[in-house]
């Protein structure tokens, strides 16, 4: 990947098919004593990594000077230990790591600082430990401290220091190290919004004096604002590279497809340990009992409180769970959109079917479908059921497919659960399904509230409002629509 | 190696302010402040001249007089020595925030540790040359010129201990319990609170193995005893053989410094 850019000394970091592994510590912990290690001659070969972890599988990248480049990536993908091997604190088992010039890492803010003596001190040895000369830090001294707002306090010790003046304390110091290149490992997720402003406006600082900055983080936002490049890590190796919209994108759909996967498998196991609750003594068998009538009676006084009669459970109770006299038997739910492929995730606006799978151990006559969707606060954002929308009769034998189809579901951003049953019509519940499936509905916009009221905004008049957008849904913004 | 020394000969003014640090703060606060760093050596003294003095008055040898003072000038050097063996198998730890997290040479902390101890050191060479002083201990001129060789043995000797021990420790944690263990039985096996000339001859041959008997007989009849220093070529010796130490101390921590970062 460095093919176009191999000008010489243009890269203020080069990393190099970098191996990381970590050891385990399986076997050493059974020997880990000195008297074993040296019974068995084994104290050097002991350090070496035997049951090993890799960290970091074969990374190379290169980071031109001047630029600031973002480092993303789930946690447990490498980054961090990339920004250590960059730093110098650990080295790489492989690989090489070559940076130009001097090196200021923000890791952790005030890392060195002793609490019992003065912040003046602290700076004295904090600088010294990130190699200013005494004299470099006598000649910043004040610039730091005025940079920190800690003028009143400054021979204070640090113990007395709140943790923003703290952080505000370590953060003065690394930045002036006058680093060529300046790692910062999220921390700006740390301290108020004031402070926050404070390090942005010293990385815009340090990019226009053309220093090097290597960002690693978890705000996106901050990323495809601030950074010229970025290198998406996953796994320990590089998934992608280079402009921070594109990769901040394709990452962006990665995770969205990760936590898809992962609501449905919390779905399929809450299914699964609450249809096993109601046997009790055996759950094996307990999946699909062809007898329903044993296990009315201990499934409904299990899971929630009245035995299932006038009224369904009370729904204000926000407690997950499934119960009913399973004559009929929800087998399956899924959440299928307009690809026709079964997700998790869909964008505000999207059309959306739930699908229910049922089928009845014996011919009913009295039959009402009910879907209900609630937002993570637990309000029902919206309830219905075909008894409510009219449906004077129901009957169903033998399997069959419910599919209750939005063709918008315009709620906001969030994360939803959702509710599905089959009952009486006198509410009394076949199968109920309480709050066991997840929807998670993503936005670019952050509206408040539940649900998109369908508008649009009309100007007249000589006002102008430029850029609104539309939701992901929909296609691009047409004034006439 | 190499590298690693010029590395740490840059960091000589961050080792400076550390120490400085360190005797600041941990006075900072007590009311006694740096009197707390006599009260150890002063206690031990106080109870061994009891025992030789009021318990057993018999033992000692007549010509030794004060038996005090004489015991002081093994037991100060001996402080230092094991409080700073005892501080630095831990230092890596307790400092361990700071290696994974900041970039700087590690070894600046056990260092740091025995350079501290040897500050204490000298501040309880002022309360022994007061009592000196006080009982007019004759002084040789000769051997206020080996007083500061002693010194710097010691100081190698301790420098390359203490960076093994630190480095050692942070993979094998139960060196630190052997280590307090150790040090007692060392303290016993050296003459201390005793003179060599007490021990057994058969005895004296294993004693003699111990590199802390002629840095203590050395300080004793450099200080206490009157007459030249005699015992300069065994000074020497252990002096070569605290380079030694030093050398293999600051290999093996060179060796382990990667895996520091990532066991503490």
């Amino acid at each position: 990947m460095a093919a176009g850019t191999t000008m010489t000394a243009a890269n203020a970091i080069e990393v190099r098919d970098v191996l990381k592994t970590y050891r385990r510590y399986g076997r050493r912990r059974q020997f880990g004593t000195l008297k074993s290690a040296l019974l068995s001659g084994r104290l050097f070969r002991d350090l070496r990594p035997d049951d090993a972890f890799q960290a970091l599988k074969g990374v190379s990248f290169d980071v031109v000077a001047g630029k600031t480049f973002g480092i993303v990536g789930r946690n447990g993908s490498g980054k961090s230990t990339m920004l250590k091997l960059i730093a110098g604190i650990g080295r790489p088992t492989a690989g090489s790591v070559t940076v130009r010039g001097r090196i200021s890492a923000l890791i952790e803010l005030g890392a060195g600082f002793h609490p019992e003596i003065s912040g003046r001190e602290n700076v004295f040895i904090n600088g010294m430990m990130m190699g200013l000369t005494k004299r470099e830090v006598a000649k910043r001294f004040d610039e730091i401290v005025a940079f920190a707002e800690l003028e009143d306090f400054i021979e204070a010790p640090v113990k007395a220091y709140s943790s923003g003046m703290y952080m505000r304390l370590g953060f003065a110091v690394a930045v002036h190290v006058d680093p060529e290149v300046l790692l910062v490992d999220e921390v700006l997720a740390v301290g108020d919004e004031a402070f926050t402003h404070k390090c942005l406006d010293k990385f815009s600082e340090f990019r226009r004096k053309g220093r090097t900055v290597l960002l690693v983080t978890h705000s996106l936002d901050l990323v495809t604002t601030f950074c010229d490049e970025v290198l998406w890590l996953d796994g320990g190796m590089v998934r992608a590279q280079g402009d921070p919209r594109r990769v901040i994108d394709a990452y962006r759909l990665d995770v969205a497809q990760a936590e898809d996967r992962a609501l449905g498998q919390a779905a399929t196991a809450a299914v699964a340990s609450t249809s096993r609750e109601p046997a009790g003594k055996a759950p094996p068998a307990s999946d699909e009992l062809p007898e329903p009538v044993p296990e009315t009676a201990p499934g409904a006084s299990d899971t929630a409180k009245p035995s299932a009669d006038t009224t369904p459970p009370d729904l204000f109770k926000a407690v997950e769970g499934r119960w009913g006299s399973r004559e009929v038997e929800i087998d399956d739910v899924t959440f299928v959109g307009a690809s026709g492929q079964p997700s998790h995730v869909f964008p505000s606006g999207a059309a959306v079917e739930i699908r229910l799978q049922v089928h009845a151990h014996h011919p009913v006559s009295d039959l009402v479908f009910g879907v209900g969707i609630f937002n993570a606060d637990g309000v029902c954002c919206y309830g219905t059921n075909t008894d409510i929308e009219g449906a004077h009769s129901g009957a169903m034998s033998g399997k069959g497919e419910a599919r209750f189809a939005m063709d918008r579901l315009d709620l906001v951003a969030g994360t939803y659960k959702v509710d599905v049953a089959v009952h009486r019509k006198n509410g009394t519940p076949y199968d109920y399904h309480r709050l066991l499936y997840t929807l998670r509905i993503t936005s670019p916009l952050k509206e408040a509230g539940i649900c998109r009221l369908p508008h649009r905004w009309q100007f007249s008049g000589d006002i102008r409002i430029n850029g609104l957008r539309p939701p992901e849904g929909d296609p691009p913004q047409d004034t006439d629509r | 190696m190499l590298l690693s020394f010029r590395q740490l000969y840059r960091y000589r003014s961050l080792i400076a302010s550390l120490v400085a640090r360190d005797l600041k703060a941990r006075y900072r606060g007590s009311v006694l402040g740096f009197f707390w760093s006599f009260v150890n050596p002063l206690l031990l003294l106080l109870v061994y001249t009891f025992v030789f003095t009021v318990v057993l008055p018999g033992v000692r040898p007549p010509e030794l007089n004060p038996f005090a003072l004489f015991m002081f000038c093994g037991i100060l050097p001996w402080t230092w020595f094991s409080s700073s063996l005892l501080e630095s198998s831990n230092v890596l730890i307790a400092g361990g925030n700071l290696i994974r997290k900041v970039l700087f040479p590690a070894e600046v902390l056990p260092i740091v540790t025995v350079f501290a101890g040897l500050a204490h050191f000298c501040l309880g060479l002022a309360i022994l040359v007061a009592f000196l002083l006080y009982y007019g201990v004759p002084i040789t001129p000769s051997d206020l010129l080996w007083f500061p060789v002693i010194v710097l043995v010691q100081l190698v000797l301790t420098l390359g201990l203490a960076l093994l021990l630190s480095a050692l420790t942070v993979h094998f944690r139960d060196i630190r319990d052997l280590l307090t263990n150790l040090l007692t039985l060392w303290f016993f096996a050296t003459p201390i609170i005793y003179p060599l000339s007490m021990v057994p001859e058969r005895l004296r041959w294993y004693l003699n193995l111990n590199p802390f008997t002629h840095l203590a007989v050395a300080y004793q009849e450099v200080l206490f005893l009157e007459g030249a220093f005699t015992g300069w070529p065994r000074l020497l010796a252990v002096g070569g053989g605290a380079l030694c130490v030093f050398v293999l101390g600051f290999f093996v921590f060179d060796r382990l410094r990667d895996t520091l970062a990532e066991e503490v």
